[in-house]
């Protein structure tokens, strides 16, 4: 069985075609890169799939059940998880707060309010471990927006961990950060569990093809290419548009 | 630290009658009745982030219930003061379906112009309502207590029990994993529905306790007051709702009713030097936005050191 399966999808935004005819599948605990020039229908892909936006075309499925028409949050509770390109963080929360919500968003408790969250001992000692784990338990205290660029980027992604999620999809995890930064997320990614199935965006090529086992090249809303790591680096195609004709 | 202070309000609020005069008691009675108005709007603007500009309706709306219930049907707590607070959340619930389809300021235009809605029935259906005139005479309620409501003092203890019930349940709701939502909804609505909330219902949640909270107030204003009129449905009502809630502090649990404590106190000061209460309201929220932004509460604690919230 698929984890996640794209069939055939098609989007537009107003008459601009985003999206044309994309297909892919990705295997349980497979990690897939989409790679593309700006404007390739990267972002609008994750959109559809995590159902911020509804296509105009084509069907979505997660481990087998179709979920095209589910909403965002629905899909959130099967297993889906996502962080995003510009962070949209809760600025004026702590870190551990902000954790602390993300572990709360798919226990049966976070439609209580009759109790005082703290009763919920197991959701601290969940978001205390995420924090711990990933190095960040020094800075649980903190308002997010006081945070280091890179930290935020950090707090992106264990907001996305945080409720174990099958499938997780990664918008530019590296965007804007500096090389010694975007080591050390890379070296996040890596370190994610491999039942986690990845989809990632990224606009470094060297660091996607390290990080994945497969790689689906979009150009201009279509899949231009795909296969494994060692194809797309000698395809002369995905080539001619990182070098010919990407002018972002 | 907390409770410590908590515990020495309540004291003071327990031991007020015995120092102030009967028109003073009266005073922070209307004080504690819009505190718990005002906390109410707090938990949509404050916490939800949904700036509401007709929280009037569902005080009004709950207020008028209780009037006319009393006056025309008959005048028992038993039913009437519940059926305010049904009210108050029925239209609440109802409203709730048409607002909280848009965001922002559009938020703000639609809650305005359905609260208005209220108004213009109160103000036009004079043979229910007394038109602009309003409901007279609304007597107390009789409970069975050895006290009798209509003296200034047991009608003040039986406000401050309503008070304490609300900020109790409000500090529970807003400290409870639906609370802690709102808050994250407030912050970032995208990444909240990413991680599996449904970010609808806990608005619509949320929106509809708020109208309860108001329709509280609304039902024990008007048996403080023993009248209700159609200025308690419109515009000005719900905009000095929010200015209490700036004031004060908004996203704090007391903040607000601060806010509504020093702003009716001034309106009483005030007006007994001059008529134009609204252009001081005015100034007061051209003076908080300046200097205040984050309202007294917000003012204090950076005094304190605290970093607000």
């Amino acid at each position: 069985m698929t984890a996640l399966e794209v069939d055939k999808l098609s989007h537009s935004f107003g008459g601009l075609t985003a999206l044309a005819d994309v297909s892919l599948a990705v295997a349980p605990g497979e990690r897939l890169a989409i790679i593309g020039p700006n404007g390739a229908g990267k972002t609008t892909l994750f959109n559809i799939v995590t159902g911020i936006f509804r296509p105009s075309a084509g069907r979505i499925r997660l481990f087998g059940q179709d979920v095209t028409r589910l909403p965002t949050h629905r899909r959130a509770q099967l297993g889906l998880a996502r962080t995003f390109q510009i962070s949209t963080l809760f600025p004026r929360l702590t870190v551990l707060d902000s954790v602390l919500l993300a572990v709360q968003g798919l226990d049966p408790a976070r439609f209580t309010l009759h109790r005082r969250r703290a009763v919920y001992g197991h959701l601290l000692e969940r978001a205390e471990a995420l924090l711990a784990d990933w190095g960040l338990a020094d800075r649980a205290g903190q308002v997010t927006r006081q945070l280091s660029y890179g930290e935020q980027r950090q707090v992106e992604l264990i907001l996305a961990l945080a409720g174990a999620p099958k499938v997780l999809l990664l918008d530019e995890p590296t965007a804007g950060l500096s090389p010694a930064e975007t080591a050390s997320v890379a070296e996040m990614i890596r370190r994610f569990s491999r039942e986690t199935t990845i989809l990632l965006i990224e606009h470094d090529m060297d660091v996607a093809l390290d990080l994945v086992d497969r790689v689906t090249v979009l150009f201009q809303g279509r899949v231009l290419a795909e296969g494994r790591t060692d194809e797309i680096r000698g395809n002369p195609k995905v080539a001619a548009i990182y070098f010919g004709t990407d002018d972002a | 630290m907390r409770v410590a202070s908590v515990a020495a309000a309540l004291a003071v609020l327990i031991a007020l009658p015995a120092v102030l005069s009967s028109y003073q008691l009266g005073l922070v009675t209307k004080m504690l009745i819009f505190g718990i108005f005002a906390m109410s709007l707090d938990l949509l603007l404050g916490y939800a982030g949904l700036p509401s500009l007709g929280h009037a309706a569902y005080f009004g709306v709950a207020a008028y219930t209780v009037g006319l219930l009393a006056l025309r049907v008959a005048n028992n707590f038993w039913i009437d003061f519940p059926a305010g607070l049904l009210m108050a959340a029925g239209v609440s619930a109802l409203f709730g379906l048409f607002a909280l389809r848009t965001r922002g300021s559009y938020f703000l235009m639609i809650t305005l112009a359905l609260g208005q809605v209220l108004w213009g029935i109160a103000f036009g259906w004079r043979s229910l309502t007394g038109g602009d005139d309003g409901l007279p005479s609304v007597p107390r309620p009789h409970v069975p207590l050895p006290w009798s409501l209509t003296e200034g003092v047991p009608f003040y203890y039986f406000v401050l029990i309503f008070f304490g019930l609300a900020v109790g349940a409000l500090a529970l709701i807003v400290s409870s994993p639906f609370g802690k939502a709102l808050v994250g909804i407030r912050e970032s609505e995208r990444r909240m529905e990413v991680l599996g909330y449904d970010v609808w219902r806990y608005k619509y949640v949320a929106f509809i306790l708020a109208g309860l909270f108001a329709g509280l107030a609304g039902n024990l204003f008007v048996y403080f007051n023993g009248f209700v009129g159609p200025s308690y449905l419109n515009i000005l009502f719900s905009a000095s709702a929010l200015l209490m809630v700036i004031l004060g502090g908004s996203g704090t649990l007391l903040g607000p009713a601060i806010g509504a404590a020093v702003i009716v106190g001034l309106e009483n000061f005030i007006s007994g030097y001059m008529e134009r209460w609204v252009l001081v309201l005015g100034i007061i929220y051209v003076l908080v936005t300046l200097f205040a932004p984050n309202g007294l509460v917000g003012l204090v604690r950076r005094r304190l050191g605290h970093s607000a919230t």
